[in-house]
């Protein structure tokens, strides 16, 4: 037997043998970094989900962040719902497909959370609800989180993702990012401290407002954060761009950034960060 | 063609790409100011001083440009980051010295230029945001022609905003629009019927406050229009101007 023929042999023998074993296989238990490209069992990515090579975030729903932060959480304003402000065709059905894939009204969760003892208003963009676009419901959310932490004297952690304004919604998405901005002032102007942790991947609106409107801004390894998408970028000047041009690592370098935090370093760093800003300032008992 | 892009068409016609000669007709001792003081000078920003009427302003205007050298200098009216550090310089001085502020909007938004990404566009316009809303002088916004994104939402946190009767003012161009949701942006007219982006739509869902005629800027009478609502605005406390500026975004 030649070494052609002993290859084709084999390779239509290894074909049938694995699809014998790919019927066994369910999906997803095999994955691939969409950064690194490295494939690996799903196992190895750990309670945090994180490429086991590249250290990559892999985007989550925001109940499942959640989980890796605090278990002590009580969700505020969870019936919010958009209205469809501009009857787009078809919106409501894809809100409903969003809704029960993420088990959330609308992209994000915000609630009163502890994190090791310290109260903390805390809201999680969800990338899983048609992208984590900004709209009215989500927008609404985001805006009473602030007002809530003002009322009741909180510092607010904000995890944002987001594709940028929801679309559907057309000039009402624009418009959260002022409403939003109000709150963030008024929450600021009453000396409590906001801090942000930018997701994979924070865009648009929401980078052109809130997420990098903090007085500390964190950012998960890798997640990409950036104002306009690469592919307009490209075909604004005609260039191909590096894979990392809008990677927080550039932004931490170009300066926009605090620190990078690894997932399993979060909470750890939250809670200190809040034992500085929430010490009882000079001159209070 | 349909009534949307009749008014996108309108609002790109090439009668509205020279805001200088807009600014210099309206304020007949316009002072440009010059350069954001870290990294540059945007021309693609007008920013400057001038009287109305006999009193201070400011004028925050953004330039599209007549000759080819100067679109391709501003990017078709498209501000990059030293752009809105420029026109955030100039509004905080108004503020200061008590004068109100005028902006003028005809941009398709701001720069998709890799210089720009880099240099923080998304955090300029959430700082221009972010101090709008709590500049403790009155602010007019008057949008001429195009009014695309954040990058206009960046100029237009303000107590009064009018429209001309051919402007759009929408969350991101109609071809963008069709790109993102159909991937075809040719189907842009289909996308500005349902975008509500003309000035009547949007003064149906209070977004502006008044549409005006396309003539009525060079109109002799129109200092005194925009005199007219300074005074009116310059005559309440911060305090109900601030109150009143917020509402009118945590509305939505």
């Amino acid at each position: 037997m030649n070494f052609g023929e002993h290859v084709k042999r084999f390779s239509s023998r290894s074909v049938s043998i694995l699809k014998h074993y790919e019927a066994q296989v369910p999906n997803g238990i095999w994955i691939q970094c969409p950064r690194c490209h490295t494939s690996f069992y799903f196992k190895r990515s750990g309670q945090y989900r994180v490429c086991p090579e590249c250290g990559y975030g892999f985007r989550v729903s925001a109940k499942r962040r959640l989980k890796m932060i605090t278990r002590h959480f009580e969700e505020w304003d969870a019936d919010i719902v958009s209205k469809d402000p501009i009857d787009f065709p078809g919106y409501d059905k894809k809100l409903k497909k969003a809704q029960s894939a993420t088990h959330l009204k609308d992209g994000v969760l915000t609630g009163l959370a502890k994190i090791d003892d310290q109260p903390v208003a805390l809201g999680i963009m969800d990338p899983l609800f048609i992208m984590g676009s900004l709209g009215t419901a989500n927008g609404e959310r985001l805006t009473r989180l602030f007002e809530r932490a003002t009322e009741k004297q909180l510092p607010v952690v904000l995890l944002t993702a987001s594709g940028g304004a929801r679309m559907q919604e057309g000039i009402y998405s624009l418009m959260q990012m002022a409403k939003i901005s109000v709150a963030v002032n008024e929450h600021g102007d009453a000396g409590l401290a906001y801090i942000s942790v930018i997701m994979d991947p924070t865009t648009g609106g929401v980078t052109a407002s809130f997420a990098t409107q903090a007085d500390i801004t964190l950012a998960e390894p890798h997640a990409l954060l950036g104002f306009t998408g690469k592919r307009v970028i490209e075909q604004t000047i005609n260039k191909q761009l590096p894979d990392d041009f809008q990677s927080a690592e550039n932004s931490y370098k170009r300066g926009f950034i605090d620190e990078i935090v690894p997932r399993d370093k979060l909470a750890g760093r939250l809670s200190q960060l809040l034992r500085i800003l929430e010490a009882p300032k000079w001159g209070e008992a | 063609m349909s009534q949307a892009s009749d008014i996108v068409a309108g609002s790109r016609s090439d009668q509205k790409t020279n805001m200088q000669a807009v600014v210099d007709a309206l304020f007949s001792d316009f002072f440009a100011c010059h350069g954001d003081q870290i990294s540059g000078d945007d021309p693609a920003i007008i920013a400057g001083l001038a009287t109305l009427k006999g009193h201070p302003v400011a004028v925050i205007a953004t330039e599209k440009g007549t000759t080819l050298e100067e679109r391709m200098a501003t990017h078709f009216g498209s501000p990059e980051p030293a752009g809105y550090r420029k026109s955030l310089r100039v509004m905080r001085m108004a503020e200061k010295m008590h004068m109100p502020i005028i902006t003028l909007i005809n941009t398709p938004g701001a720069y998709p230029g890799a210089d720009a990404e880099a240099a923080g566009q998304g955090q300029m316009i959430a700082k221009n945001i972010r101090e709008m809303l709590t500049l403790k002088t009155p602010i007019l916004t008057i949008i001429v022609g195009e009014a695309g994104s954040g990058g206009a939402l960046a100029l237009a946190c303000s107590d009064t905003i009018w429209m001309l009767e051919h402007s759009m003012y929408a969350i991101l161009s109609p071809e963008g629009f069709a790109s993102i949701m159909w991937k075809d942006a040719h189907r842009a007219d289909e996308a500005a019927e349902l975008m509500r982006l003309t000035p009547n739509q949007l003064k149906a869902q209070h977004v502006i406050d008044r549409v005006l005629p396309d003539e009525s800027v060079l109109d002799e009478n129109f200092q005194q229009t925009m005199a007219d609502e300074l005074a009116k605005l310059s005559d309440q406390t911060i305090s109900t101007l601030l109150a009143k500026r917020q509402a009118r975004f945590r509305r939505f």
